[in-house]
Parts: structure tokens; C-alpha cells; sequence
């Protein structure tokens, strides 16, 4: 009986497969391109709306019906949005950054009609113009390499086959994600384009071997060619050339860019809802939870706690009603990981919540959204209401006996309602107030009954790492955390975006070799992770590996994924102070220390900056944070010292100079900062006197300058446009 | 806790009232939210529609939500005092929100807030005496990339800064004439 159940839901799976991928390429299979628009709150701000009614009108107006156009989320390149991309078979797909409206008609003309790509609009051209991209995988935890160096050993192959270095880019990526799937153990995986061929490579004869037939002669080695779908196969086959995306691993963004986030059959296509088929086939809640438990997931939210851990709690329960929530409510002022998922691909997080109630015994879910993300909140509404359509949600789910249907419920701006106790009350339709904990929501949660609460982030990686193994899973991660996390990386760093690292990858090669360093040559100072619960790394800590355990131990936390790049212009008081204030204003006031200590120790921050701090103060803001840390009743009150505590440790002398000599070093502390004109460097030429807000700056045409300093609002903007450097700041 | 009496003496009164503080659309949703096992929690939801279509959620609005939940008013007031993003009073036409959020603060976000304030002639929660503008200060609004980030209604402007303020009220304000 159960065997023949099986067998239905898998062959069910089977046919919807097959029914998906038919019509998503029923939709591309005839077009000679296919051109690609980012649609994701980010880009739409960037412009995204009108490139894409744009390209509407080219396409139409050139009346052709084989030139698509294909909705996408985004990719994660923020600065550099909106991104187009051209793909044409068997050419190297293009991808075009910063897309204006005019832009468009030169792409459409010369590259989609005529076939010429625009160079001077491309994003990352580096490797373009040559007649072959090789992208080798160089990712750390597999370790494999052929003869101590591939790319060497592909260079060397290359000149000695007589073959163009010209002709041939060779561009090493952090990891595809392919590893686990090669049938020898040391193998490296080579994606050569165009044609997305994937090679394993074992040595230096399989390197000669597709140097000489594939580069040399245009004919595909077949016997080392790899025709597995792999995690991120799609992804790196559009962007695998661009620096920015090969230093990452792509797993809970492994259709962020790929796929129609409105979708559904997309989705699919990609192995979408394989992981619940399987799961519904085997009827094992019991394998699901040991296999993630396995692949040493923790929790992306921030607290890093065994997923499997909490799977099984609540799974234990006497009580078996039992409710499942993803926590979108992403309260870090300046992370934006949830959002960008949700918007890009709301579906893998669906996927992993049902394989949480499948695996906990729920059969009620709720999506716990911010309402300041609307857009993120239509499509989820959107991608469920198509999931039940298909028998992917509701009662008797794939035909099994499994039914369960998810919601969604609304925030409304309250930081603390991340908090899962706080978060239950607000879905309860209450104030969201935290309450002490034990007993555990996996115990005593929604409405009374045990309940699950994961982030979206942890939720999105749950079926890759089911269809894609957990052994692999594991291998990606450090030693006790297996996978990868991602961060919203912004501030002062060249290449703001989202991006999705190894764990183990450390703080320097996320902010440079992806994020590009820090931009208008200044001196990075600090890493801020994990927004206001977290603290400040700096600078000669960069080399740490990331991981929930390394961080914690540098006074900071993982967080969920905010990471907030500093430099030289940003005061370190000034950064505890903003943080302060934020917890402050969020706290929800039901306990004491956290109401009245970070108000206190907000005062005191205000007095340092003002300048009128006193050495006693840093004492005095220790042991107040000390205390509120200890005491306060939930993790907003006793994260909330964790900003002050560790600048305070990092960074002592910048609070030194603040209350001793009533300095900013920085030059931030406005109270602490004076213009002012030196004379013999003025030349009179006015610039500053017309630019000053308050018009404070008085002289005559070609004579020196001079500042009222009772009336400057210390704006700064005469040190900005002085163009003789007559302004000095102290 | 969670039960709600089905029907009541004075329903019609209540309904009739409520259709006037309400939508008839709006009442419908209430009236189908409290069918639901647990009617209570979508007080939170039902308050966003309010605010969806009203800007703000009035004393009327909170009263007759109260009365078609059989919530205490006392109740729906708190949950609607205790969130940041309801309102109590109306606003401006056009809300301009400024990210307050950490990225958009390293980014300079202040210098282009005390710009707003100062063309403006507005402080944070204000409106303008000519009805056209409200400005808030918001945290994050997920476009961190983009930072300094100003929205107004719901349109984003990113990269902003002081010098751009003026050109980005007249766009608004130009449409009004
Ligand atoms: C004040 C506060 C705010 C929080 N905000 C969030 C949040 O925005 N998103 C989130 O996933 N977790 C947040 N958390 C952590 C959650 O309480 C919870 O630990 C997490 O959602 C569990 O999911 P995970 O195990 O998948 O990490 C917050 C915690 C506190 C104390
Ligand atoms: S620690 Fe702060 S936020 Fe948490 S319960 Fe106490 S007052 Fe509320
Ligand atoms: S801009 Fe510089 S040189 Fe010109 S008047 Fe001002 S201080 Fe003097
Ligand atoms: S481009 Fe999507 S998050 Fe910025
Ligand atoms: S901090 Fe302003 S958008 Fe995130």
C-alpha cells in the first residue's frame, strides 16, 4: 500500500516535471534571443520598469516573435542595477549594467538586431572578446587541483596546443557547487562557454584532451562531460564570468537571477519541489531531520541554532497540532538578504516550509513579512496561490496524505517582533511583546500549540541541500556549519549587493575580492555584522573565517547577514551612538533595564559627542552595558550593549579622544568640529560663501574669507567645494 | 479568549455604523476574518487595510474595528499604538520617507534629512501647512545598496543627496499645478 503510494506522488512529481519544463521551454525554445530584466525592488528603484516597457517597444516595433523577454529577480548587483541580459544560443550570454532607457536602443540595434555587443555598457568585459571563457572551480573545501595548479596547467596546455592566449580567458571561480556529483574523487569542474559545457577534470591529459578537441577543433569531449543538474548550474552559466558572482557559492540564491520569481514552472524546471516529492515518496519525517541535521545547518536569523535541533523538538511534542513560521520580518536597519530572496525566489522558501511541516508534523504555516516590503509580499501571495494550484500546497499534497497550507501575515515596523515570542503575540493579533522563554515556541508557541520558527534564509536552503545532498551541503560549510551565508553588503565598499559566501571565507575576501574594497581611496576602518545586536571588526581582524563561532568570539555576531563596511570618515562613537538610538526607540518597554539602561547609556554617548563626556563615562557605559546585557528579558535588551562594548574595546582611544582632548577623529562629531578659513590659502574666489547653507562666510571678491562661527551648522560643505584646500577642519 | 459572539442584539446598528467609518469592502473582510479559528489575529492585518485605504487609521476607523472584531477598543488601540507603521493622524499627500537605516546613515543620510527639514520647513512627523508633504524617518527599506535612499509614496530614489532635495520636491509639487 505505501509502496504504491510512493510510487504515485513520485510519478505525479515526474509528470508536473515534465509538464513545467515543456512549457518553460515552449516559451524560449524558439527565440533567437532571449533578453533578461531584473525586477526586484532594488532594480525597479534603479529603473527596471521602464527598460523593460522599453525593450517592449523595440521588440514590438521591430515586429519580430522570436525575441523574448524573460522577467527575473535580481541577481544581487545592486550598484550596479538595473542589469540586462542578452543570451543568444551558442553565443556568451552578455550582461549590460546600469540600463537607461536610452541605453536600450543601442543594446536592442547593435546586439539583439545586429548581433554587435555593446562593450562600452557591459558589466565586468574582462573576459569578453575572447573566443572561449574557461571558468575553472577553485573552491577551498574540496581542495582538488590538477598537477598543484589548473589554471597553470590549462595555460601551459593552451600555449603548447598552439592555441591563441587571446582567444582563450581562463577565470578562476570560488566554487560551483558541483563537487559531490563528479564520479572521481579529485576532479575539478570546468565550465567552458559558449555552450555551458561542463568538464571533470582529473589531470593533465584531460586538460590536453579538451584544449586540443573542444578549443582546438570545436568538438565536445564526451567522455569527461558532465550532464548532471548541479545546484547552481543555471546561475553560473549566465554569470560565471563576472568576478562579483564567481567568488561566491550560490545555494539559497541559487535561482536569484535565474528564474521568473511569478513563476511557478520555472521553479520546477530547476528541481523545484523534487526535495518534498522525495520526502512524500520515502514517508520518513524522521530522514528528513536526520539528513539536515547531517548537513550542519544552522539558523540563518541570527542565532545560529541547529535546525534540525529545533525540527526535532517540535516534532517530539505530545501536542500534535503543530504550526510552522518563516521570520521575514527583517528588522536589521540595513540588511536586505530576506527581502531580495523572497522578491527573487519566493518558492525554495515555500519548498522548505513544507518540508518543515512534513517533517515536524505541521500542517499550518505562516509567513511573518514587514510591511515596508510590499513587493516581496504580492509575490509570495503569488507564488502560494500558484503552488496549490499545481497540488504543491493544501490538502493531500503530490496525492499523499500530507496536506498543510501556509499564510501570510503582516508586520508593522516593530524591530522586536523578530523576536519569536514577541513575532507570535504580533501574529496572535497582540502587542508584540517578548515574554521569557523557556518554555521554548517548540513547546509552547503559536496560539499555545509547539512551534517552528526559521528564517527565510534557512528555509531556502533546505531543499538544495535534500536534493543535493547533505554530504555536499556539509563540505561547503566550516567545520560545525555546513553551507553558506548570505550577507547584504553595503556602506562603504565599491560593489554593494547581496552576495552568498562559504562559511569559512573570511571578512577580507568578501570585502574585497567580491566587494571590491573600499571606494574613493580611503582607509577601510571597521566591518559592522549583524546590524544592531552586532558589533564592529576592524580592520587587522579582516582575516578572520566567517562563521557564527569566529565572529562571536571577536565581540561581534554572525547576524543574519548585515554587513556594513566603515572607513576612516566614520567615528566609532558616532556608529554606537546610531545603534544605541535604534534600540533605544525599539525597545518595547515591558522590562526595565532594557527601557531605562539603553536610554541611560544613550545619554551618555549623546554627552561624549557633544563633547561634553567625562573619562568616568566610558567606565560608566561598561557597567550599565554590562548590566543591561545580563538583565533585560529578551535578545533586543541584552544584544542592544553589544555595539558599545565592542567599539568601546576596539576602538577605546577614538572614545579617549572624544571625552579628553574633545576631538572626533573622524571629523563626524559635529560638536567636536571646526572650519575654517586660512588666510594666506584663500584666494577669494567665493565658492564656499555661495554653497553655505546659513550663509555664514563673508569677504570681499578676491580677499580671504572668513567664517562666523556662531552662526556655521557645521554642514562641512566649504571643505568640500574649496578647490584651493583653503577650508581647514579640525 | 479567542471566542466571538456570532451575532448580537444591536448587529444592524453596528454594521450600519461601521459601513460609515469603513468600506463596505473593508467590512466584508472583518466579516470574514471573524469566521476564521481565530478571528483576533487578523486585527493587524484588517488595521493595514484600514490604512491602505484611509492613510491613517481615525478614532471612527479604530472604534468600528473594534465593535466588528469584538475587540476592546482599549485593545485595538494599543496594537495600533504600539507598531510604527500605523498612523494616527492623516498625512500629507505625498508621505517622503527618509532610510534612517545604518547603510544609509554611513552614506550621508543626515545631510540629505536636515535638507528635506530645512526646504520643507518640517520636522519628522509633520506635514505641510499647504497639505502637499509628510516626512518621516523610517528604518531600512531593503534598497541598502542604494543608499542614501529617500521613497516618496512608493516610489525609491537612491544614491540621493542634499543638493538633489530640491529637484525631487518640485517633481511632486510641479504635478500638482
Ligand atoms: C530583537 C530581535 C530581533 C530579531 N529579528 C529577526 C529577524 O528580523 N529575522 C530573523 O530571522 N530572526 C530574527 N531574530 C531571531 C529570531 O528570534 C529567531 O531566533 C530566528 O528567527 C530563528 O530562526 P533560525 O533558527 O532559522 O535562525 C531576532 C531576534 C531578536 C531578539
Ligand atoms: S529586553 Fe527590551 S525589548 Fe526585550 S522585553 Fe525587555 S524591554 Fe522589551
Ligand atoms: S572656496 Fe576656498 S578659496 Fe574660495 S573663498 Fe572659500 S575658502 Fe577661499
Ligand atoms: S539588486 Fe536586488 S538586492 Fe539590490
Ligand atoms: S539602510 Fe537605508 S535602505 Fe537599508
Amino acid at each position: 500500500m505505501r509502496y504504491i503510494m510512493s510510487k504515485a506522488v513520485l510519478e505525479r512529481y515526474e509528470a508536473l516535471f515534465e509538464q513545467m519544463r515543456g512549457a518553460v521551454s515552449a516559451r524560449s525554445s524558439d527565440a533567437a534571443v532571449v533578453v533578461q530584466v531584473g525586477s526586484a525592488t532594488c532594480e525597479n528603484a534603479a529603473g527596471a520598469p521602464s527598460v523593460w516597457r522599453e525593450f517592449e517597444r523595440h521588440i514590438k516595433a521591430s515586429g519580430r516573435s522570436d525575441i523574448v523577454l524573460h522577467r527575473v529577480g535580481c541577481t544581487g548587483r545592486c550598484s550596479r542595477e538595473p542589469i540586462v541580459g542578452v543570451l543568444k544560443p551558442d553565443e556568451m550570454p552578455v550582461k549590460y549594467e546600469k540600463v537607461t532607457r536610452d541605453a536600450v536602443h543601442d543594446i536592442f540595434t547593435s546586439h539583439v538586431v545586429n548581433g554587435a555587443p555593446v562593450t562600452s555598457l557591459m558589466l565586468d568585459a574582462s573576459g569578453h572578446g575572447a573566443k572561449y571563457q574557461l571558468v575553472l572551480c577553485a573552491a577551498r573545501h574540496c581542495g582538488a587541483a590538477v598537477d598543484g595548479d589548473t589554471e597553470k596547467t590549462f595555460r601551459e596546455e593552451i600555449a603548447a596546443a598552439g592555441l591563441d592566449s587571446d582567444d582563450v580567458s581562463v577565470l578562476a571561480a570560488n566554487g560551483f557547487g558541483f563537487c559531490g556529483m563528479s564520479p572521481e574523487e579529485s576532479a575539478v569542474c570546468v565550465l567552458v562557454r559558449p555552450g555551458n559545457t561542463v568538464y571533470f577534470i582529473r589531470n593533465r591529459d584531460d586538460v590536453r584532451r579538451v584544449v586540443r578537441e573542444h578549443l582546438g577543433s570545436g568538438t565536445e569531449v564526451s567522455a569527461l562531460r558532465c550532464d548532471a543538474e548541479f545546484v547552481s548550474r543555471r546561475f553560473f552559466s549566465l554569470y560565471g564570468d563576472v568576478a562579483f558572482f564567481n567568488r561566491q557559492n550560490r545555494i539559497a540564491l541559487r535561482n536569484a537571477g535565474v528564474i521568473d520569481p511569478e513563476r511557478l514552472d520555472e521553479y520546477v524546471r530547476y528541481n523545484g519541489f523534487r526535495a518534498v516529492a522525495n520526502a512524500l515518496a520515502e514517508n520518513d519525517p524522521e530522514a528528513v531531520i536526520a539528513a539536515i541535521e547531517h548537513s550542519q545547518l544552522r539558523g540563518r536569523g541570527g542565532g545560529g541554532y541547529p535546525t534540525a535541533l529545533k525540527w526535532a523538538s517540535a516534532r517530539k511534542s505530545a501536542e500534535k497540532t503543530r504550526y510552522i513560521i518563516c521570520n521575514a520580518d527583517e528588522g536589521d536597519p540595513g540588511a536586505f538578504m530576506d527581502r531580495s530572496m523572497l522578491e527573487s525566489d519566493p518558492f525554495s522558501v515555500i519548498e522548505g516550509m513544507v518540508l518543515g511541516g512534513f517533517a515536524t508534523g505541521a500542517s499550518r504555516g505562516f509567513f511573518y513579512v514587514r510591511a515596508e516590503y510590499p513587493l516581496a509580499i504580492r509575490r509570495i501571495e503569488h507564488a502560494l496561490a500558484q503552488c496549490r494550484e499545481q497540488g504543491l500546497l493544501g490538502d493531500n499534497i503530490l496525492g499523499s496524505d500530507f496536506s498543510m497550507d501556509l499564510e501570510v501575515r503582516l508586520g508593522a515596523g516593530a524591530f522586536v517582533c523578530g523576536e519569536e515570542t514577541a513575532l507570535i503575540h504580533s501574529i496572535e493579533g497582540e502587542r508584540g511583546q517578548p515574554r521569557i522563554r523557556p518554555p521554548y515556541p517548540t513547546e509552547n508557541g503559536l496560539w499555545g500549540k509547539p512551534t517552528v520558527i526559521n528564517n527565510v534564509e534557512t528555509f531556502a536552503n533546505v531543499p538544495a541541500l535534500l536534493v543535493y545532498g547533505s554530504d555536499w551541503f556539509r563540505s561547503i560549510g566550516s567545520e560545525k556549519s555546513g553551507g553558506t551565508k548570505v550577507f547584504a553588503l553595503a556602506g562603504k565598499v565599491r560593489h554593494t549587493g547581496l552576495i552568498e559566501a562559504p562559511m569559512g571565507m573570511t571578512l577580507r575576501e568578501v570585502i574585497y575580492d567580491i566587494g571590491g574594497g573600499v571606494p574613493g581611496g580611503k582607509q577601510l576602518k571597521a566591518v559592522q555584522t549583524g546590524g544592531p545586536a552586532g558589533g564592529m571588526i576592524p580592520e587587522t581582524l579582516l582575516d578572520t573565517p566567517i562563521d557564527f563561532d569566529t565572529l562571536g568570539a571577536l565581540g561581534s555576531i554572525m547576524g543574519s547577514g548585515g554587513m556594513i563596511v566603515l572607513d576612516e570618515d566614520d567615528c566609532m562613537v558616532d556608529v554606537a551612538k546610531f545603534f544605541m538610538a535604534f534600540c533605544q526607540d525599539e525597545s518595547c518597554g515591558k522590562c526595565t533595564p532594557c527601557r531605562e539602561g539603553t536610554k541611560r547609556m544613550l545619554d551618555i554617548l549623546e554627552r561624549i559627542a557633544a563633547g561634553n563626556g567625562e573619562p568616568a563615562d566610558l567606565d560608566k557605559l561598561e557597567r550599565l552595558a554590562a548590566l543591561v546585557q545580563k538583565t533585560s528579558l529578551c535578545g533586543l535588551g541584552r544584544a542592544a550593549p553589544n555595539p558599545v562594548l565592542s567599539t568601546l574595546r576596539r576602538f577605546r582611544d577614538e572614545y579617549e579622544a572624544h571625552v579628553t582632548e574633545k576631538t572626533c577623529p573622524a571629523h563626524k562629531c559635529k560638536a567636536l568640529v571646526r572650519y575654517e578659513i586660512i588666510t594666506e590659502k584663500c584666494v577669494g574666489c567665493r565658492m564656499c560663501a555661495r554653497q553655505c547653507p546659513v550663509a555664514c562666510i563673508a569677504g570681499e571678491r578676491k580677499q580671504p574669507h572668513e567664517i562666523d562661527q556662531s552662526q556655521c551648522i557645521k554642514c562641512g560643505r566649504c571643505y568640500e567645494v574649496c578647490r584651493f584646500d583653503a577650508v581647514a577642519r579640525q | 479568549m479567542n471566542t466571538v459572539v456570532k451575532n448580537t442584539d444591536n448587529r444592524e446598528e453596528v454594521r450600519r455604523k461601521s459601513m460609515e467609518a469603513l468600506t463596505p469592502e473593508i467590512v466584508a473582510h472583518i466579516e470574514a476574518c471573524v469566521q476564521d479559528a481565530q478571528p483576533h489575529s487578523h486585527l493587524i492585518g484588517v488595521l493595514h487595510k484600514v490604512q491602505a485605504h484611509f492613510g491613517y487609521l481615525g478614532a471612527d476607523q479604530l472604534d468600528a474595528v473594534a465593535q466588528l472584531l469584538q475587540v476592546p477598543t482599549a485593545k485595538v488601540t494599543g496594537v495600533a499604538t504600539f507598531y510604527h507603521f500605523f498612523r494616527l493622524e492623516p498625512r500629507g499627500k505625498y508621505v517622503i520617507s527618509v532610510c534612517l537605516g545604518t547603510a544609509c546613515y554611513v552614506k550621508g543620510a543626515e545631510q540629505v534629512a536636515e535638507r528635506l527639514q530645512e526646504e520643507l520647513g518640517i520636522q519628522y512627523g509633520e506635514t505641510t501647512t499647504d497639505g502637499l508633504f509628510s516626512l518621516e524617518g523610517t528604518r531600512c527599506l531593503g534598497t541598502c545598496g542604494l543608499a542614501p535612499v529617500v521613497m516618496v509614496e512608493d516610489e525609491v530614489f537612491g544614491d540621493m543627496t542634499a543638493d538633489q532635495v530640491p529637484a525631487l520636491l518640485e517633481k511632486f509639487s510641479k504635478t500638482e499645478d
